[in-house]
């Protein structure tokens, strides 16, 4: 990188790639070679910056200049202004929600100032396909170290002492999994990285599989060589085409230097890589389904024990970890156990990923230490509630997960917090809501998706997720009685106490943490037939305030069934049997006089 | 194996390293109830599913409930089988399954014979707390043999195992996901058009109504009916061993003499027996492996040997359908049930002056592939089968049930002649091992020469799903394979494609557990594997009690050659009692 003065950092993430962030970087190397730049400034497409939101990036070094929201012909002004003539453009760059103040350097960023980029140390500053690049940020110095400097035995130590816990979902330790497929004894053994990342909105693994692929196969290898694997699988769900992209020719190019094959860095130790394509289901993020899916067999659990350790792909001992657990060891080796244990609470270690989404400002992918509270990532990194709104609660561990509100904001986030609050870590999906937000509706959106992606194996997972999604419609639509809600309580009880996997021992957590917490808005919806958060159509009620309304005729004219009726200059009616609630009269309205009760 | 301890309700047990927790409980008479969970260890059908959830207990230190179908002991382990929570969760997750279950229980086939019925009532339930919940439903797809009805599949996948896992066919597998999952053939094509071998194993194993056979009764009923008709019927060996059970008889007793007068009482014409037809097939088969066996010894190198046999419709649909290039290495000679029907509408039609299409064959078997094999084209002449009706021995109750007959009351009565004439020979055709052993007795003494002193061959019986054994005939040293269940079929058939390294001469092979004692037709058998043997034990008492038990020497049979097919394999008797296998591409 050195013979460059500078380097202008595209994002090519799947989000800013969808904003034509490709041409962003044709047009800059057009303009530069125009201008006779085209030796000096290094133009790479980087993995994501996590600052979604405001995509698509450029970032300039040396100078850490952020510039957000880029047109591709933005692309002229940038080189023109910044690479020739070193001045900033204004309009580009990153201003403040709360200051409007803009921001040059990115390390100034609130969105950055408390993040700490372990896993996603490379994401955004690397060119994902070049493997130089890679090796020039310490690439695959750690997998030489265990190869040449340690033990199996002693990598399986360093992990454990480092505190990992797995990043999928579970938090089991890491080392003590790979201690436990190290100890059986079998002819084959297989390392499997899980990037069937399924979460609603969750985009952590994709992340890093397109900014950082090499860091998951330098750790498979090293997780190959401590418990003794030669073979390694990723199982990917085939919609993540960019991230395969660059996780193929990642394993091509650590072919290419002898770091994946026969015989790596002369040591003897042989390792590869193969990729299986999952085809979206939810349920094969759990280890046994995914591994009968890549059997080629229908993805569904299995009881445990026997646990993947002692009978996994093919029955051999197979180890499973999520990429973003994979994407730690390298630095876990390099830097040492007790420079991770050093980040973090007691008993949850390191850094932990968020894709932060909802009603937030800073929509994005975060890495924070564990430990940080909820608040600080709301508020401070994700820079507060959107509109202005008033925050009500926010839902981590994705469809498994619970909802956490104003009382728990200043919980350090970790494994055995969220837990113990009724919610849980997951995978790392945070989803704001504000007070237009009804928790009988967030409860009912994610039992329709465990409903959906229920595999149909066990019973309370199969029927049970289905009737509670009936019972929570009802709700909604305000036809549900209080015998309902004892009906909510108890069958949630028996399906977390009753389904066979994961999946299905959590599905009722987005009603448990709300119904307690959210009680009043239930009863309201039952007793009342109100939405308090004015969400629920099937009960709202639109009415036009005689003291506002002008007589304008603009609602009766957008309304689509004709339920608004009066004359010019007088007080229109919203006939209540014939509106359809769809809200276009409320949108249309200039005097703010109509109401949704 | 190591023992381990576990606590169970307050009561200690050691059990084998391994065990479940269901084990343990049995050991201790802790009775857990389970409804997916089915264990048939003696032809190592375990399904592992887990799926149901019903058989849930407590476990101490465990943050869930544990499946005990499906939960491994360990040392030191204290279970709770009877706390409020487990109660709880059993309950809501019975009226979760029927709340997804059609309520036909009166008009559904396996009224009476329902797993998840009998939950309901041994619950006590008297309410499913989900009013107007959405019910899954599919499309009904009827075969010739089997109905699936699957709304009321409780995705407990024992056929899947069955079908999979046991028979190695595997038609049926799980499909779709969520509430909408299912068992289903692959691209869910018609039962019909898969590679659906119409064992019927599915049906056995399936604890509700999802899977049941078609019911052919009402057609006999209207063929006795018919004044202008001769109706015939004829009774698989296997079918006299179970029928008792269907009127709560004990398994393994013998009610042939009650069986014929309760078909007499149906108002058949003539009551015969398929065993005839079986020491038939001994004589045509029998011939055809002396046949094949002294050709090789004179060097022919075209032969093909083992000769492997023909009888079991389900084992011919398997290898046409899954060894397409073996087809030439099958006897040819038709199954029973067939040559029976091809000499009743031939030799007997022509004894009774009529013509063949006056004459309506029925057949009572233990199977259901039955039904499929007497609708195939190349059993017809001119558009009219051999076999009109084939019906199962639970449909065969029923009939008998509806008729107002007393079966246990009924007197003994023996079949008609000559067609209801048998030997032992023929009887044992219903159990694994017996085929082979029958022909093993012809074909002993017309190699040799030699009368058999001991006509049992021990060696050649049992419940092992892949038997080997060596007979001495004369400087021959006879090798026989016997396969019970297609799942062994396949292995012995690999074998073969594989050069044949262990010198098999001839193979028997029956595509049910257990030979057609095991039959996807016969009585309910609910997991208990034990009816099985006593079923078995029971052809064998009607072997050793019978006068003649070897089918060359059936009378019946000498006059049937002396006087129309000349001798075996003659070309009357190829016309009428041999066949040929075509090809089935299938899904």
């Amino acid at each position: 990188m050195s013979k460059y003065k500078m380097h202008v950092l595209v994002c090519g993430g799947t989000g800013c790639l969808s904003s034509n962030s490709s041409q962003i970087v044709d047009n800059i190397k057009k303009y530069l070679k125009e201008n006779g730049m085209e030796n000096d400034v290094q133009v790479l497409k980087t993995g994501c910056f996590g600052f979604c939101e405001k995509g698509p990036i450029v970032k300039i070094l040396p100078d850490n200049t952020f510039y957000v929201q880029v047109k591709p012909e933005d692309a002229e002004i940038i080189v023109k202004e910044h690479l020739v003539k070193g001045r900033k453009v204004e309009r580009l760059l990153y201003k403040e929600p709360l200051t409007n103040k803009s921001i040059e350097d990115s390390k100034h960023m609130d969105f950055y100032k408390k993040q700490m980029r372990v896993a996603l140390r490379n994401c955004g500053f690397i060119d994902p396909d070049n493997i130089d690049e890679y090796i020039a940020r310490d690439g695959y110095q750690a997998l030489g170290k265990a190869l040449t400097e340690m033990t199996p035995e002693t990598v399986i130590e360093e992990v454990k002492k480092s505190g990992l816990r797995g990043r999928g979902g579970g938090g089991f330790p890491t080392g003590l999994k790979w201690e436990f497929a190290h100890k059986n004894k079998a002819d084959q053994k297989y390392v499997v990285c899980n990037a069937d990342e399924g979460d609603p909105g969750a985009f952590m693994d994709r992340s890093i599989l397109e900014g950082d692929p090499h860091s998951v196969v330098e750790a498979m290898a090293i997780c190959g060589y401590a418990i003794g694997a030669n073979k390694g699988l990723v199982y990917i769900r085939a919609e993540y085409p960019l991230a395969i992209q660059r996780l193929r020719n990642a394993i091509k190019s650590a072919r290419e230097y002898g770091l994946l094959g026969k015989d790596i860095l002369g040591t003897g130790f042989d390792f590869d890589i193969e990729i299986k394509y999952g085809a979206g289901a939810f349920v094969c993020g759990e280890e046994t389904a995914l591994i009968h899916s890549m059997e080629g067999g229908r993805g569904e659990p299995t009881t445990k024990p026997p646990f993947p350790a002692e009978s996994g792909f093919w029955g051999k001992p197979t180890n499973v970890n999520n990429v973003e657990t994979f994407a730690n060891i390298p630095v876990i080796l390099l830097k040492g156990a007790d420079w991770f244990s050093s980040i973090g609470t007691e008993k949850s270690k390191g850094t932990k990923v968020f894709a932060l989404a909802g009603k937030i400002n800073n929509v994005g992918l975060i890495e924070v230490p564990m430990g940080t509270t909820l608040r600080e990532v709301i508020f401070d990194i994700g820079g507060g509630i959107k509109n202005g709104k008033k925050f009500k609660a926010v839902q981590t561990g994705g469809p498994s997960g619970g909802c956490l509100t104003e009382k728990d904001l200043d919980t350090p986030i970790d494994f055995d917090n969220l837990l113990a609050k009724g919610s849980m870590m997951g995978s790392g999906g945070m989803i704001v809501m504000d007070e237009d937000d009804c928790m009988p509706s967030v409860a009912k959106f994610y039992l329709e998706f465990t409903e959906d992606e229920s595999c149909g194996k066990c019973t309370p997972c199969r029927v049970g997720t289905k009737r509670l999604s009936e019972i929570l419609t009802k709700i909604t639509e305000g036809k549900g009685t209080m015998e309902d809600l004892q009906t909510l309580k108890t069958l949630s009880q028996t399906i977390k106490d009753t389904a066979l996997c994961g999946l299905g021992q959590t599905a009722p957590n987005p009603v448990l943490s709300t119904i307690e917490t959210f009680w009043d808005e239930y009863v309201a919806h039952v007793k009342e037939h109100r939405c308090p958060a004015g969400q629920c159509t099937a009960l709202l009620q639109y009415k036009i305030l005689e003291e506002k309304c002008i007589g304008c005729t603009a609602c009766s004219r957008v309304c689509p069934v004709g339920a608004i009726s009066g004359k010019v200059k007088s007080t229109h009616v919203i006939d209540q049997d014939k509106c359809i609630k769809c809200g276009a009269c409320y949108d249309k309205c200039k005097f703010s006089a109509i109401v949704r009760q | 194996m190591s023992d381990i301890k576990v606590t169970i309700d307050g009561k200690q047990v050691v059990v084998p390293k391994g065990s479940t927790i269901l084990q343990a409980a049995q050991k201790v008479g802790i009775h857990i109830p389970t409804l997916c969970h089915l264990d048939l260890h003696d032809i190592k059908m375990v399904n592992k599913a887990a799926s149901c959830r019903i058989c849930v207990v407590e476990v101490e230190g465990r943050r869930n409930l544990a499946p005990a179908c499906a939960t491994p002991v360990f040392d030191g382990m204290v279970v709770k089988t009877n706390t409020v929570r487990v109660l709880n969760a059993r309950k809501v997750v019975l009226e979760l399954l029927l709340s997804d279950h059609p309520k036909d229980c009166l008009i559904c086939p396996k009224s009476g014979n329902c797993e998840l019925q009998e939950l309901a009532e041994t619950f006590g339930l008297r309410e499913v707390r989900f009013k107007d919940a959405k019910q899954s439903t599919y499309r009904k797809d009827y075969s010739t043999t089997i109905i699936r009805d699957m709304d009321k599949c409780i995705m407990c996948r024992r056929c899947e195992t069955m079908c999979n896992e046991v028979q190695t066919v595997g038609a049926l597998s799980g499909i779709n996901r969520g509430f909408n999952a299912v068992v289903a053939t692959s691209f869910e094509v018609n039962l019909e058009d898969s590679v659906c071998t119409h064992c019927g194993q599915c049906v056995a194993v399936c604890p509700v109504g999802a899977l049941s056979e078609k019911d052919y009764t009402w057609d006999v009923v209207e063929a006795l009916a018919d004044p202008d008709k001769v109706v015939v019927v004829q009774t698989a060996p296997a079918v006299r061993a179970a029928l008792g059970e269907e009127f709560g008889m004990e398994p393994g007793t013998l009610v042939t003499g009650k069986m014929v007068a309760a078909l007499r009482r149906l108002g058949f014409d003539y009551v015969f027996d398929t065993d005839f037809a079986a020491d038939l097939t001994i004589m045509e088969e029998g011939t055809e492996l002396l046949d094949r066996i002294k050709r090789f010894l004179d060097g022919d190198k075209t032969v093909k040997l083992p000769i492997l046999t023909s009888c079991c419709p389900g084992w011919v649909n398997f290898f046409e359908s899954q060894f397409p290039e073996l087809l030439d290495v099958p006897s040819t000679a038709k199954s029973p049930q067939q040559m029976f029907g091809a000499i009743a509408k031939s030799y007997y039609a022509e004894k009774l002056g009529i013509p063949r299409e006056k004459m309506v064959v029925v057949s009572v078997m233990p199977c259901l592939a039955k039904k499929y094999e007497a609708s195939r084209d190349e059993f017809a002449v001119n558009g009219n089968p051999d076999v009109d009706i084939s019906i199962s021995t639970r449909e065969l109750a029923h009939l008998i049930k509806k008729a107002n007959i007393e079966f246990k009351d009924l007197e003994d009565e023996d079949f008609d002649k000559p067609l209801g004439e048998s030997t032992g020979a023929g009887v044992i055709f219903g159990t694994t091992g017996g085929v082979i052993e029958a022909a093993t007795r012809t074909a002993y003494e017309l190699f040799t020469g030699k009368p058999l002193e001991k006509v049992e061959f021990e060696q050649l019986r049992g419940m092992e799903g892949v038997r080997t054994a060596t007979v001495k005939m004369g400087d021959l040293d006879l090798n026989i394979g016997i396969a019970h269940g297609l799942g062994n079929a396949r292995k012995l058939l690999e074998e073969i494609k594989n050069g044949n390294p262990r010198n098999f001469h001839a193979i028997e092979i029956m595509a049910c557990p257990g030979g057609c004692i095991g039959g996807g037709g016969q009585p309910y058998h609910h997991g208990n594997i034990e009816i099985l043997k006593k079923r078995a034990e029971a052809i064998y008492r009607e072997d050793a009690n019978k006068p003649i038990r070897k089918s060359h020497e059936n009378p019946a049979i000498k006059e049937l050659y002396d006087t129309y097919l000349g001798h075996p394999m003659s070309e009357r008797a190829h016309k009428l009692l041999h066949t040929k296998y075509t090809p089935k591409e299938r899904v």
